[in-house]
């Protein structure tokens, strides 16, 4: 008697399977990112034309506006994929919000640095505090948050869970956090200082930012796909298909 | 479960009497804070009265926060936290006692200690009472939402540093409007936004902290 | 075309600093992630393999 055999998605859900469906994977998505942010970087310099106000220091962002749209989607994905780990009680789930995190925390930097060096020939200071700004900062820090709680506790499933709890309650909070910044914001500057204010998007520009933003993306997903493998050889060293993996005997 | 509620607030309140040090502790930190502020900057009155509200309000912050390391790690210590665990009663409605005597004991103090700071700061009469509802509604939100990071925190190594990094920017929206609303007052618009905001995320947090913070410690107790 | 040879490039209206220190910095990290996760990898192939060889020295004198 022979049952037939229905391909589930599922059966990717273990580390031992989905360990080489990543590293199959990666290889793509980082062709892909430097395919897109190629384009996006000749569009940005190339086709984009110079602003009149803002001279040519408006094509920061082309990285800003794409580096802060990242950071915050990856602290989403971050928390879902946190959530799915702690309420259905998945390891990789767990350990891919684990691998997010750095990469997240590195787009939020990103944000804020070319984001001061945008505002400083624009507004006169190194730091301007819009909301935007500001609220990437915090975002930063409920990163930073997330990556010391998992590393102050030993045991990797707690750690798991008390950081999805941390994420989750992070998630929540971060459109209470924006809207909080953005009011504070405008009542101490007024609408004038806004990284919002951008040259009026020209269509050039909307596209550069977002093959851009795409670039970025598959860069996260190359990224975390590597590190995530890291993280499930690490985690599951006990067992006999990582120590054959990397080349032990029992 | 009001019994339980009771008998843990009850519980909570004789602990911390009996430790008066810690308590009286915070509050003194409090006052010496606020106090550095105006020895930093210089006492010109102006300037003290435009810095008042965020400087009361981020030392009632930190104070409050400082004082998390009392909510549930003593318990934990001595094994109360586990038995509280095993008990019948929902852990939600033991935390929220607990949350309860923290704010009495911790943040209460705060909102009537600090009007007399505030005179430091020569703020009018009328900020100094939106100062004191504003940091009546907002100290429970602070320690509502500190318990989470204090039960997240249970048990770990450097917790207190922890527990401050993980907290502080769950508190600017606090700090925002609770600042705020005196800085209106002060300036003569109306501080009722800030308030009525206030007391929305007062609301938020009387439903999810408490739950969060139970699921946090059932986290930190396997 | 925008640019009329390098050198109008490079200073970029005189924003030279502003972005190229942008886009450099960008590159740094993110190179520098590259570099790490390979880093990361490698250490921890290292380690393991040498977890399995400790192991496998414990078993062999056990046995």
């Amino acid at each position: 008697m022979s049952k037939s055999r229905r391909f589930s998605w599922f059966v990717f859900s273990s580390p031992q399977s989905f360990y080489p469906l990543a590293g199959t994977l990666q290889p793509w998505f980082a062709a892909l990112a430097f395919l897109l942010c190629a384009a996006g970087l000749y569009i940005s310099f190339f086709v984009a034309p110079t602003d009149a106000q803002q001279g040519e220091s408006y094509r920061i962002i082309f990285i800003h506006v794409p580096a802060a749209w990242m950071s915050m989607f990856l602290y989403l994905v971050m928390g879902f994929w946190s959530g799915v780990g702690l309420v259905l009680n998945t390891r990789l789930s767990s350990m891919l919000a684990t691998a997010l995190a750095p990469t997240g925390a590195l787009f939020t930097f990103i944000a804020l640095w070319t984001g001061a060096l945008w505002g400083k020939p624009t507004w006169g200071t190194w730091w301007v505090w819009d909301a935007r700004l500001t609220s990437e900062l915090i975002l930063l820090f409920l990163y930073i948050g997330f990556m010391a709680l998992q590393a102050a506790i030993d045991d990797p499933r707690r750690a798991d869970k008390a950081g999805a709890v941390l994420a989750l309650v992070g998630v929540i909070n971060i459109p209470i956090i924006y809207f909080s910044v953005q009011w504070w914001s405008t009542l101490h500057q007024g609408a004038s200082v806004s990284m919002k204010s951008a040259p009026s998007m020209a269509t050039t520009m909307l596209l550069g930012m977002l093959i851009m933003a795409l670039g970025f993306w598959m860069y996260s997903i190359a990224a975390v796909l590597a590190r995530v493998r890291c993280v499930i050889l690490e985690r599951e060293r006990h067992t006999e298909w990582v120590m054959e993996e990397v080349g032990g005997q029992a | 479960m009001i019994r339980a509620l009771g008998w843990v607030l009850r519980r909570d309140l004789l602990l911390a009497f009996r430790r008066r040090g810690d308590v009286v502790n915070a509050l003194v930190f409090f006052v010496i804070v606020v106090s550095l502020f105006p020895l930093g900057v210089g006492p010109e009155a102006s300037q003290l009265r435009n810095m008042a509200p965020g400087v009361l309000w981020v030392a009632a912050l930190l104070a409050c926060m400082l004082s998390l390391a009392r909510l549930f790690a003593p318990d934990h210590q001595d094994g109360t936290l586990e038995q509280m665990l095993l008990a019948g009663e929902p852990l939600v409605v033991l935390v929220m006692g607990k949350v309860i005597s923290h704010w009495l004991v911790s943040g209460l103090p705060l909102v009537l200690m600090a009007p007399l700071l505030g005179l430091q700061f020569d703020l009018p009469g009328d900020a100094l009472a939106v100062l004191c509802v504003s940091l009546l509604i907002g100290t429970p939100i602070l320690s509502l939402v500190g318990a989470v990071g204090a039960a997240l925190t249970l048990g770990v190594r450097g917790s207190g540093v922890l527990v401050a990094l993980l907290v502080l920017p769950l508190y600017v929206p606090v700090l925002i409007f609770g600042a705020g609303s005196v800085g209106a007052t002060a300036a003569g618009t109306g501080a009722e936004a800030h308030l009525l905001l206030l007391g929305g995320f007062l609301a938020l947090a009387l439903v999810l902290a408490p739950w969060a913070s139970a699921a946090a410690l059932r986290i930190a107790m396997e | 075309m925008n640019w009329h040879g390098w050198s109008e490039f490079l200073a970029m209206g005189g924003y030279a600093l502003y972005v190229w220190g942008s886009y450099a910095v960008t590159l740094v990290v993110l190179i520098g992630e590259i570099v790490a996760l390979a880093m990361r990898r490698r250490g921890v192939i290292e380690r393991l393999a040498k977890f399995y060889a400790a192991r496998r020295r414990n078993h062999e004198t056990e046995a």
